[in-house]
């Protein structure tokens, strides 16, 4: 467990680095974690997979795998690895504020 | 009469249809199961086939032998299930209407999944042994193989026992030598886990020993497509890798009849209670084995310690009492590690494998998370023991749920 100081708020995040408490998110937050984890700056497209992965975690409790996320987000796998590099499920885990998919081991 | 239908007649749908049916009274109830082919395949012994320690006898027995006469079998294809009308319909025409249903039809391998995988290499340098076809296939192919680089890649996770991968990689480095044709065979193992294994423990376990056996190893690479004529297979980053033999382990699905029922995830599994076995969904419905979405392992094993809960679970239900048994993701797999070894490993939905001696605290005979020789004899003993006491749903001398007893932190 740690507390950063992340866009103007005390957030609590987990040993592996994602929130522990994913109501707190908002999109300054996500912007400035996305520069942790060296995405860059954050296009529309990033947001419309954030917010399926933020709406998908909201109704199962649990966020979406990359197959998930192609069959019923929309978004093709290569795109999503073109969009968050180096393990999308993860990072972009991370950057949607909630807890780690339990697909990803 | 009250109905109760097993959809699926492999490991977990026998033991269920011959404990249920002795503890069901025969005059109120009528026990239905269903299966697409008459052969039980003994799935662990496909991983001994391509390297000729098993033949496809050693692993093939009558399906009518296991289930009990009492039961009605109905060898077809299952077309769907209708879960809001309680009923079943079959390829041969059949209707079952049902009280209760259990869904044990299990997991298999889907090529189709994975661009260019089940193209024109298949079955010709490209094998995968988690069929009884894919494992004789590459028996042959082996037999007169000159060397060259062996890749083994795991397509996706998650996959039937996770083990049998590492097992493949630890049996062709024993079977190579034996050849002695080892200096001329190049074994990588190509992952899209972080290393060897899931869990940090057996992972770094599990990893140094595919090191001491020289078997390199390439994690988080998850497979995009295959390039039959350049021979290499590409991640979703574009890094590509060389193989003379693609040893594949494919995506895992439930079966198609999940999905044509509306009743599966995106990987067709059933989404099931992780504890009491009960749908999600439907109150009359179970799942066990590798049909569920639980977040165990898929293994004969495991299917075997779900039996014991979803047996106690299932007796409640029908008497509307309320389910006490509880299942906690045990698992417990034998790893043949090659030259008459194996290392053992038990864990559950919280505790990831650790050292220790098992089934006796401080006392075994096998020793978890450690390569010995007696390990190897318990897989050696699985066979016989799946066919004789786990099918015929005999109480085994090990508990269902995981212990801490013996176990070091
Ligand atoms: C290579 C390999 C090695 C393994 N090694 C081990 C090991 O060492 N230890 C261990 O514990 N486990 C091991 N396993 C895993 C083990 O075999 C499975 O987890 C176990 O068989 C699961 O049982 P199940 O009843 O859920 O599924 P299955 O035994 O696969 O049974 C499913 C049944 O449903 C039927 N079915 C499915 N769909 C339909 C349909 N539409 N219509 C009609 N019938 C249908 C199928 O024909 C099948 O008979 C291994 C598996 C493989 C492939």
């Amino acid at each position: 467990m740690a507390t950063e100081e992340i866009a103007g708020h005390s957030v609590e995040f987990d040993t592996e680095g994602f929130m522990v408490d994913h109501t707190l998110w908002n999109e300054d937050i996500a912007r400035e974690i996305a520069q942790k984890e060296g995405i860059g700056e954050l296009t529309e497209r990033h947001f419309d997979v954030l917010k399926f992965m933020r709406q998908e975690f909201k109704e199962k409790g649990d966020g979406p795998s990359i197959r998930a996320l192609k069959n019923r987000g929309g978004i093709p796998t290569r795109e999503l690895y073109e969009l968050f590099p180096g393990g999308p499920a993860k990072k972009a885990a991370r950057i949607a504020g909630i807890k780690k998919p339990t697909g990803c081991v | 009469m009250k109905k109760l239908v097993i959809l699926g007649g492999g490991t977990a749908g026998t033991i269920m249809a011959t404990r249920l049916n002795d503890a069901l009274d025969s005059g109120e109830w009528h026990i239905t199961v269903v299966d697409q082919f008459e052969t039980h395949y003994y799935q662990p012994g496909f991983l001994f086939i391509p390297f000729g320690i098993y033949s496809r006898s050693d692993v093939m027995k009558p399906k009518r032998d296991f289930i009990p006469s009492g039961v009605e079998v109905i060898f077809s294809p299952i077309e769907v299930i209708e879960p809001n009308e309680n009923r079943v319909k079959l390829d041969n025409g059949t209707i079952l209407n049902y009280d209760w249903l259990i869904i044990a039809t299990g997991a298999k391998v889907v090529p189709g999944e994975t661009e260019g995988l089940a193209d024109q290499g298949w079955f010709k340098d490209i094998f995968d042994f988690y069929t009884i076809e894919g494992a004789s296939a590459l028996q042959r192919h082996l037999k007169f193989w000159e060397g060259g680089r062996l890749v083994i890649n795991i397509s996706e996770m998650p996959i039937k026992c996770p083990v049998a991968p590492l097992e493949f990689a630890f049996l062709a480095d024993w079977w190579f030598t034996e050849q002695g044709i080892r200096d001329k065979v190049e074994i990588d193992f190509v992952t899209p886990l972080p290393g060897a294994f899931t869990r940090p423990r057996a992972s770094s376990v599990l990893g140094d020993i595919l090191q001491k056996k020289n078997v390199n190893l390439t994690p988080d690479f998850s497979i995009a497509r295959v390039d039959n004529d350049r021979k290499k297979i590409i991640d979703w980053e574009e890094k590509e890798i060389d193989y003379d033999l693609l040893v594949t382990i494919p995506v895992n699905m439930g079966d198609a009849v999940i999905a044509r029922s509306g009743m599966g995830d995106d990987l067709n599994f059933v989404p099931t209670d992780k504890q009491t076995l009960q749908s999600l969904k439907y109150e009359n419905i179970f799942v066990i084995g590798d049909a569920t979405n639980l977040p165990s392992s898929k293994a004969g094993s495991v299917a075997h310690f779900e039996s014991d809960i979803l047996f106690e679970n299932f007796l409640a239900a029908v008497e509307d009492r309320p389910m006490r048994a509880a299942f906690d993701g045990h698992a417990n797999c034998y790893i043949e590690s090659g030259f008459g070894k194996g290392i053992l490993i038990d864990f559950n939905y919280d505790t990831e494998p650790l050292p220790g001696k098992y089934p006796l605290p401080g006392i075994g005979p096998f020793s978890l998370l450690e390569e010995t020789k007696m390990n190897h004899y318990g897989k050696v003993m699985f066979r016989w023991m799946y066919w004789h006491l786990l099918l015929r749903g005999v109480e085994l001398p090990i508990e269902s749920q995981m212990l801490m007893a013996g176990k070091r932190l």
